[in-house]
């Protein structure tokens, strides 16, 4: 079955075409297949499936893909807000 | 003191060496270089040896330990245990080299995380196999979670890389990594600091054989990641386990709240009040912890908050049916507006647990869900006063 579809054009994802070298290998990283090839250079084709983790954007070597990266646990976001950090998994939470 | 006192034979009842049906054993020979008893962890004071570890191997002057590639029911008994939180942030194997069948310079290199669950399923996976296992230390945390936190990373694979002295162990320069340590690691600089070129082998170490078999490709399937039915359920009980100081709390609460009446306060009613809302508040629970997941891509919206919202919204209205009788409308009105709050608080929680889920969508929808469901947690805990009145 495919995987379910979440809250959309939210994500953070953003590719500079012009720094892309076409080394491809934010296509092999992407857990959701946001990103292909077209014409030998890397794009977007399903900004909506991005769980923004940040795979695509720490290994591309010429720093093209940008993304947000977040802990999206909820009780992290929420302490985050109530201590004015940015989220992180030492909220003693679960992690 | 002979070798054969302090160096004895795996134990006959271990996963090490399981037999064919010709009775004849699956394991290679034992090796020549047999490691000198005084190496044998086991038999050093304070030291006690892994069960999972069927022998040793010598091999660029190290003594790396063999693993079975069977799990055993402690194994399993173990992987329940952590489903369920208790001891998770324990259960950690130590970092260094591992040997799967009898691995040899050409071998591949498999790097992994050092939670002991993890470990288990890839060596499970990698049965019938020779690999050598480099094991790193991400704290006891898994793969895809380390990555996140930054613990699996370029760093630590580095490190554990010229702490094995790697490149005195295999001929090739070449690191099969999960691709969800990903997140964590700068291909391109782990090659640039230790030599190694990173290949990303598939999601599910489930795969490896095939992606090892097929000469290190995968096909588009094994680097994708989906969120099916079990791998829901499988997710479920910790987050129930993590709740239970909340639901200790509020059981308390519920009990002396549900006590409040014309009589000041009632210890009968608190009883009868108090025990209908908590069990009103374990359905709730339920609801949104598990149901809700289960049920998560047939559910209509978005945001599980809307999610969990509908699914109590349902079960509160058929509790409501069924307790009709004795409940008046406005325990009904507390009791459906209760259930889909809980149910809804419950189910926003889950999206941590998702793989498809981004920050950013989660901190959308908890910005527009909370307040609702702090207002309408207002309004059925007020239904439920009043209607003691």
């Amino acid at each position: 079955m495919t995987t379910p579809r979440y809250i959309e054009n939210v994500a953070s994802l953003k590719l500079d075409k012009g720094r892309c070298v076409g080394c491809d290998l934010c296509t092999v990283v992407c857990p959701h297949g946001v990103l292909v090839m077209k014409e030998s250079k890397a794009d977007i084709a399903d900004l909506n499936a991005c769980i923004e983790c940040g795979a695509c954007a720490i290994n591309c070597p010429v720093e093209a893909l940008t993304v947000k990266k977040g802990v999206g646990c909820a009780s992290a976001i929420i302490n985050g807000w109530l201590t004015g950090e940015e989220p992180n998994c030492e909220c003693g939470g679960s992690c | 003191m002979s070798k054969n006192d302090c160096c004895p034979q795996p134990e006959p009842e271990t996963s090490c060496c399981p037999t064919n049906k010709d009775g004849t054993e699956c394991c290679p020979p034992v090796q020549s270089s047999e490691p000198s008893c005084a190496e044998v962890a086991d038999d050093r004071p304070g030291y006690k040896l892994w069960p999972f570890v069927c022998d040793w191997t010598t091999a660029s002057g190290q003594q790396i330990p063999k693993v079975a590639t069977r799990l055993t029911a402690t194994d399993i008994a173990g992987r329940w245990q952590m489903r369920w939180g208790f001891g998770r942030t324990r259960y950690s194997i130590a970092p260094g080299l591992y040997a799967i069948g009898t691995p040899s310079g050409d071998s591949p290199v498999l790097v992994t995380a050092n939670y002991k669950m993890t470990f288990d399923i890839l060596r499970r996976d990698m049965y019938g196999h020779d690999a050598w296992i480099l094991v790193i230390d991400t704290k006891g945390i898994n793969v895809w979670c380390a990555a996140g936190k930054g613990t699996f990373s370029t760093d630590e694979i580095v490190r554990q890389v010229e702490r094995a002295k790697l490149q005195d162990l295999v001929k090739h320069r070449t690191l099969i990594l999960p691709q969800l340590g990903a997140p964590g690691v700068a291909a391109h600089e782990v090659a640039k600091a230790c030599g190694f070129k990173v290949l990303y082998g598939p999601v599910r170490s489930s795969d490896l054989p095939e992606f090892i078999d097929k000469g290190n490709k995968a096909s588009p399937q094994m680097r994708r990641v989906t969120f099916g039915l079990v791998d829901r359920l499988v997710l479920t009980p910790v987050e129930l386990v993590h709740m239970w100081k909340h639901i200790l709390y509020s059981i308390v609460a519920l009990f002396l709240v549900g006590g409040i009446g014309p009589e000041i306060f009632s210890l009968s009613a608190a009883w009868s009040r108090g025990g209908a809302a908590v069990a009103a508040g374990m359905m709730a629970l339920l609801t949104g912890a598990v149901v809700t997941p289960l049920l998560l891509p047939w559910v209509p919206g978005r945001a599980f908050a809307k999610k969990g919202a509908i699914t109590g919204l349902a079960i509160g209205l058929a509790a409501s049916l069924i307790f009709a009788d004795t409940l008046g409308w406005l325990n009904t009105l507390a009791l459906i507006i209760a259930t889909a709050t809980i149910s809804s608080w419950c189910a926003m929680h889950f999206t941590g647990s998702s793989t498809f889920t981004s920050p950013s969508g989660v901190e959308k929808e908890m910005r527009q869900a909370i307040p609702a469901q702090a207002a309408a947690l207002l309004v059925g805990a007020l239904c439920w006063l009043a209607a003691a009145f």
